[in-house]
């Protein structure tokens, strides 16, 4: 597998990341490297093998439906970059 | 300065020092040595100091803890209200954080006053501490080379004396790869007995906090306070409260180490070997048994962990976006360019190249074949471990291939940085605990780690382990001259 400079544009707006021009090329032969090492695992047969996503087997734990949390919105509205009236501002969404 | 977390507890039990005398001694060290070696981000005497206080006073009051008063540093990847909290990144640069991780909570309930907030590869993306913000770290030992990572700070502070004692992080080997390196004990205990809350997530499901330390039996105290389950995170395993120093005296007679084929062929340095070889030896001595045992999937870790780690990655740090926290690009069009200019100044090359790594693996067409196979591989790798604890009570080998590298050594070339961690990272993809210990040092006085894997669960009779071990050597006592 190889990927273009399509691909790595392709990914990096996937990832809300911007890449220019110049950063792309040295992204796609980093990046190609790295699926160069990854790619060791498709020799392996891996037909009847359960994936496994955890470290554990835990079953997500469940908690009853209260309010469990302080009210903090001061606090962490503080570090905020943008706020007003208790709202963080972003750039308009919607027309 | 060579001392133990245990003996600055009796120091302080016998009225010999107080937490304030103890804390201006590391605060001066700080001050002397960490221009040099950049093992700090943040220190903030006057925070520490009131730590101090309010510890003695707790001692004065007879209601002090076997560790209060000992001063600690944090990675600063663990958010301390109060403290600014960078995880190594311009993208936190200016975040002060709100609250206190389950960690850092832990530590205070202890009495344990915060030296100061250690320097770390950004986002714990790192096995050099050369991806940080911050700039690297020096190894204490020789300047021109690096201490390991991503808890290169931390190592650093330890090793150098500038702390008794850190807080650490490992994903893929960022606690004992960096002890390796630096000379010290490193812990990560089994995935889930020690909280996440509050601790900025990189891989979720291999993350997992431990301690840094000079010597094992405080790795142990340290582990005591660290440990317990935690609500806050969802992963936190509910088990009673265990005390990891209980086993450390056991004589090892009738120990059953086992040694992985794998980890001592080509690639590891001819030192690593010998002075592995030497500290097996030495097990021996003391009544330890060895078996062979075979890891035969270990091969495939670090390229099942590129996908799974970059994979949660992405998920994890698209939190950062400039809306609730941290680095707001200045100038924008609209909300789109926000996020993209912001990501794209905010996070540094290693951390970029990781979350598209992760955008990648997981976009559509792409998850069978790279997601699902790394965890179908996953499963072997952990089975492995489980077919040879059959055999053997703890599992022992080189924490790392080589020594500390030169910096820059290997920044050009990501697959060979990532390499460093070849012998760790099948113990975060399975969730065992492990860790590093100093056997020895290379021909360039260069310090030697030792790697023991545990069962799931047998902290204990790994520390006990490491324990008798440093009992019967004194590599552990040797600190480089600063």
């Amino acid at each position: 597998m190889s990927l273009t400079l399509l691909d790595v544009q392709r990914i990096a707006h996937l990832a809300r990341i911007r890449v220019d021009a110049a950063e792309a090329a040295g992204y796609q032969s980093q990046l190609n490297g790295i699926f160069g090492l990854i790619e060791e695992m498709q020799a392996v047969d891996t037909t009847d093998v359960a994936p496994m996503s955890h470290a554990q087997d835990l079953s997500q734990r469940l908690r009853a439906d209260e309010v469990s949390e302080p009210d903090r919105r001061a606090a962490f509205q503080a570090v905020a970059p943008q706020v007003e009236n208790g709202l963080y501002l972003v750039p308009k969404v919607i027309e | 300065m060579t001392d133990t977390i245990k003996s600055l507890s009796s120091l302080l039990t016998e009225g010999k020092t107080s937490s304030v005398e103890l804390c201006q001694d590391y605060l001066a060290r700080i001050e002397r040595l960490n221009p040099a070696l950049n093992a700090f981000v943040t220190v903030d005497a006057e925070k520490t100091l009131l730590d101090a206080a309010a510890a003695d006073a707790l001692r004065a009051a007879g209601n002090a803890g076997p560790l209060t008063g000992v001063p600690i540093a944090h990675k600063d990847i663990f958010c301390a209200e109060g403290w600014l909290t960078t995880c190594g990144s311009k993208m936190l640069s200016n975040f002060v954080s709100p609250y206190d991780a389950h960690v850092i909570e832990q530590f205070k309930a202890a009495g344990m006053p915060c030296l100061g907030k250690t320097n770390m590869d950004e986002f714990a993306m790192g096995s050099s501490n050369e991806t940080s913000y911050y700039g690297p770290v020096r190894n204490p030992w020789d300047p021109s080379r690096v201490p390991g990572g991503s808890s290169g700070g931390s190592a650093a502070a330890v090793a150098g004396r500038l702390a008794p004692a850190a807080t650490g992080t490992d994903t893929g080997g960022s606690i004992r790869q960096p002890a390796a390196l630096t000379g010290i004990t490193g812990l990560k205990p089994t995935y889930g007995v020690v909280s996440r809350y509050g601790m900025i997530a990189f891989a979720s499901s291999l993350d997992q906090a431990g301690p840094m330390a000079t010597t094992a039996e405080d790795c142990g105290l340290l582990l005591n306070v660290m440990a317990g389950f935690d609500p806050r995170d969802s992963t936190s395993l509910e088990r009673g409260k265990e005390d990891y120093t209980r086993d450390l005296n056991l004589p090892l007679a009738g120990l059953k180490i086992g040694l992985p084929r794998e980890f001592f062929g080509a690639g590891l340095s001819g030192d690593t070997a010998r002075a592995v070889e030497e500290a097996i030896t030495q097990l021996k001595k003391l009544g330890a048994q060895t078996v062979e045992v075979g890891l035969p999937n270990s091969n495939l870790s670090v390229a099942a962990y590129y996908v799974l780690a970059p994979a949660e990655a992405s998920s994890n740090l698209s939190r950062f976006d400039g809306v609730r926290y941290g680095y707001r690009t200045p100038e924008y069009k609209d909300l789109t360019e926000m996020y993209e200019k912001t990501r794209a100044e905010g996070f540094g090359s290693e951390v970029k190249r990781r979350i598209m790594i992760g955008a990648y693996v997981l976009s559509h067409g792409y998850y069978d074949a790279y997601y699902l196979q790394a965890q179908k591989l996953r499963r072997l790798i952990a089975q492995d471990f489980v077919e040879a604890f059959k055999q053997c009570d703890v599992i022992l080998g080189p924490t790392a291939p080589t020594t500390a590298f030169k910096l820059g050594e290997k920044t050009a070339d990501p697959v060979e940085m990532y390499l460093s961690d070849i012998y760790t990272i099948a113990v975060n993809l399975a969730g065992l605990p492990g860790m590093s210990l100093p056997c020895g040092f290379d021909a360039q006085g260069l310090p030697i780690g030792l790697q023991l894997i545990g069962d799931y669960f047998a902290e204990a009779r790994m520390l006990n382990v490491a324990h008798q071990y440093q009992m019967a050597s004194d590599w552990h006592t040797r600190a480089p001259t600063l």
